[in-house]
């Protein structure tokens, strides 16, 4: 293998893979077989952060950059002006082998420009999966991007050998999609999930009666949107993330905000800030929907279709609903405790268990892990709460908005500072 | 005041809670060998002799009470090497006993159980990290070996995670500060104690051909998978504290 050319393609496609959100090696359990290579677990694990404080996982790269297609967002855009590269099949299973042996990585996350035509560049990324698998006796983990367009024979196969896959929708809107990628469309992209989908359900039924049935994507499907590229709102956001959650039944979503790196008029300029806070305060709401037991429509509505950046989620939804607070901790359900501004999962959790002992004051709730700076304002105890009488104040949001700073607020203003 | 004294080892504490309960003790301290220093000439000193069978009794009780999970807990705080550690333990298993019909490790509202909590999410914390940081490098004999200096005592919490994941490539990971280490070659994987600490300065001119390229290929991975324009150190401290950095290949 000549080391120098195989250090230069591994430079390329990571670079021209990054941009791709997901990096979980999570959700799926796959055993090791006896003297075989490799498991995965529920968990997954993180095995390096990168400086921009992302996990790295898995070896994320692209099989090839050549693409026919000419996405105003990508990188890997036909028109723009790069160096090309392209793995053999054999160099990325030899690299994630040999990354892996070492406890670099999970696994792989393999993506790929479209060459030719959806299927001949879905057969390559099945081929890969297959040779870790079948000849490698690699048990782990593996996502396989699948390419919109695909065919329901290659899918059923990138199925049998990968953990999960995905499909990038790319822009929320149709609308956006078809200003940025006028040669995609979503109904490419849709058909392939479907077929996951269904695929998953009937494994769901199979296994229920028969004891061994081959895996099928045990991890799931999952799915990314840019953010901040075409201009809708977070509401449509959350809607379409709400939609294939209920109705694809994905795993994950991810939001990606727009890093600009391509000068071209449909997009916002090179020098636009990348929406930071604001990606992560549509993660916020993505865990409330899928933790906490919030429905899409009480994050936002149509008369507030952004998300409130000074506060989160969470505590914007309490803010609009005071009436619901204060809320007992000694009596209150579970979900109602998880509705709790600065009360999370684990605390929640806590809070049930504990209060069976004795009674709960402010000062257990520090100790349990509480973000008690916003949390002493909503909750009342057996003994009261002095707090509470802020809770009917005017300038109650200021107040709280006053009393906490983001940890991200200097970092990813949206606003540049002028001095 | 009674000092009880032990040999350090986890079947030691228990045989020394045993006879607390055996003897009666009410006030009593639970010291290991390593970290006595007499200072209280007054004391009464009661050597403990560690009898397998003395733990046992003191593990089956416990699990009829806080089942395994939660004698897996007081495991964690006895790996913690905290200096308060055999006081913990005791008292939860004194509460324990006493109310057999609860989970008491749930009583967060109580002191000492929110402190074992709290050395169990920070022990368990490192266990996983270690399960991440790891880092392999090939020998010319083919072994792949891996050297970690964690602040608690974890590598007994991931024997089970390397033994399952790499099974056919034999494998070693020492723990350079307190001098031991598990090896896999394949059929066994158990513990070794080296009498003297391993010779790390020559260890690099035994590396496998291939490996200082794989080296070179991850770090070169490293840097091309982080995107610039979102660089945020704070956040990569957090997730990766320095003191873990001479150990990552990617941090060369």
């Amino acid at each position: 293998m000549n080391f120098e050319r195989l250090k230069e393609k591994l430079e390329i496609l990571a670079d021209a893979a990054k941009y791709d959100v997901s990096c979980s090696s999570s959700g799926g359990t796959r055993k090791n077989k006896k003297g075989a290579l490799g498991d995965s677990s529920v968990s997954g694990i993180c095995h390096t952060y990168t400086e921009d404080g992302r996990c790295v996982s898995l070896l994320k790269i692209l099989l090839t950059n050549h693409c026919i297609y000419d996405c105003a967002y990508c990188v890997s855009r036909s028109s723009n002006d790069i160096k090309r590269a392209g793995f053999t099949v054999e160099e990325v299973v030899d690299l994630t082998i040999n990354f892996y042996r070492r406890n670099y990585i999970e696994g792989l996350f393999l993506s790929s420009g479209i060459f030719k035509n959806a299927d001949t560049t879905m057969e390559r990324l099945v081929r890969v999966a297959k040779k870790l698998r079948l000849e490698e006796n690699f048990n782990g983990y593996i996502h396989l991007k699948s390419i919109p367009g695909a065919s329901d024979e290659l899918m059923q196969e990138a199925a049998l050998y990968a953990d999960r896959l995905s499909i990038n929708l790319e822009i929320p809107t149709e609308s956006g999609l078809k200003l940025l990628a006028p040669e995609k469309n979503r109904q490419d992209m849709l058909s392939p999930m479907k077929y996951i989908q269904n695929g998953i359900a009937q494994y769901k039924d199979e296994k229920k009666i028969f004891r061994k049935v081959p895996k099928f994507a045990p991890a799931g499907q999952s799915t990314q949107m840019i953010v901040g590229a075409t201009n809708e709102n977070d509401l449509q956001i959350i809607k379409v993330a709400d939609h294939f959650y209920k109705n694809f039944s994905l795993k994950r979503v991810y939001y990606s905000g727009y890093v600009p790196v391509l000068e071209d008029k449909r997009l916002p300029s090179l020098t636009t800030a990348v929406p930071m806070l604001r990606e992560n305060r549509l993660y916020q709401s993505d865990w409330l929907m899928r933790f906490y037991g919030f429905k899409a429509e009480e994050i936002l509505d149509p008369n507030m279709p952004y998300l409130d950046l000074e506060v989160d989620p969470k505590l914007s939804w309490a803010l609009r609903h005071l009436h619901q607070f204060p809320v007992n901790l000694q009596t209150a359900d579970y979900q109602m405790i998880l509705r709790i501004p600065g009360i999370g999962v684990k605390t929640a959790q806590k809070i049930v268990q504990a209060r069976r002992f004795q009674i709960l004051n402010m000062d257990h709730l520090k100790k349990l892990g509480a973000a008690v700076n916003r949390a002493k304002y909503f909750i009342d105890f057996n003994a009261g709460n002095a707090y509470l009488r802020y809770l009917t104040d005017k300038n109650f949001r200021n107040l709280l908005v006053g009393g906490s700073s983001s940890k991200f607020h200097n970092q990813f203003s949206q606003q540049l500072s002028l001095f | 005041m009674i000092t009880l004294l032990y040999d350090g080892s986890f079947d030691g504490l228990l045989t020394a809670v045993f006879e607390v309960f055996e003897y009666r003790y009410k006030d009593v301290e639970i010291v290991s060998n390593g970290r006595f220093h007499q200072e209280n000439i007054f004391a009464e000193i009661h050597e403990v002799i560690t009898q397998s069978d003395k733990a046992e009794r003191v593990l089956k009780k416990l699990e009829q009470n806080i089942e395994k999970s939660g004698i897996h807990e007081l495991l964690k705080v006895y790996l913690s090497e905290d200096s308060e550690l055999e006081q913990l333990i005791l008292s939860a298993i004194r509460q324990s006993i006493q109310h057999p019909d609860k989970n008491i490790l749930q009583n967060y509202a109580d002191t000492d159980i929110l402190k074992i909590s709290k050395i169990c999410k920070s022990v368990s914390r490192e266990r996983h990290r270690m399960t991440a940081f790891v880092r392999f490098e090939k020998m010319q004999d083919g072994v792949f070996f891996a050297k970690i200096d964690p602040d608690f005592d974890v590598l007994p919490l991931i024997r089970k995670h390397f033994k399952d994941r790499y099974q056919d490539q034999k494998w070693m990971i020492y723990d350079l500060r307190r001098n031991y280490g598990i090896l896999y070659d394949l059929e066994n994987c158990e513990f070794f104690y080296p009498e003297e600490k391993l010779d790390l300065h020559k260890y690099q001119q035994k590396f496998h051909d291939e490996e200082q390229n794989y080296q070179t290929l991850w770090q070169r991975y490293f840097t091309k998978t982080n995107i610039v324009e979102r660089k945020n150190l704070k956040l990569h401290v957090q997730h990766v504290p320095k003191r873990y950095w001479k150990y990552l290949t990617e941090k060369w």
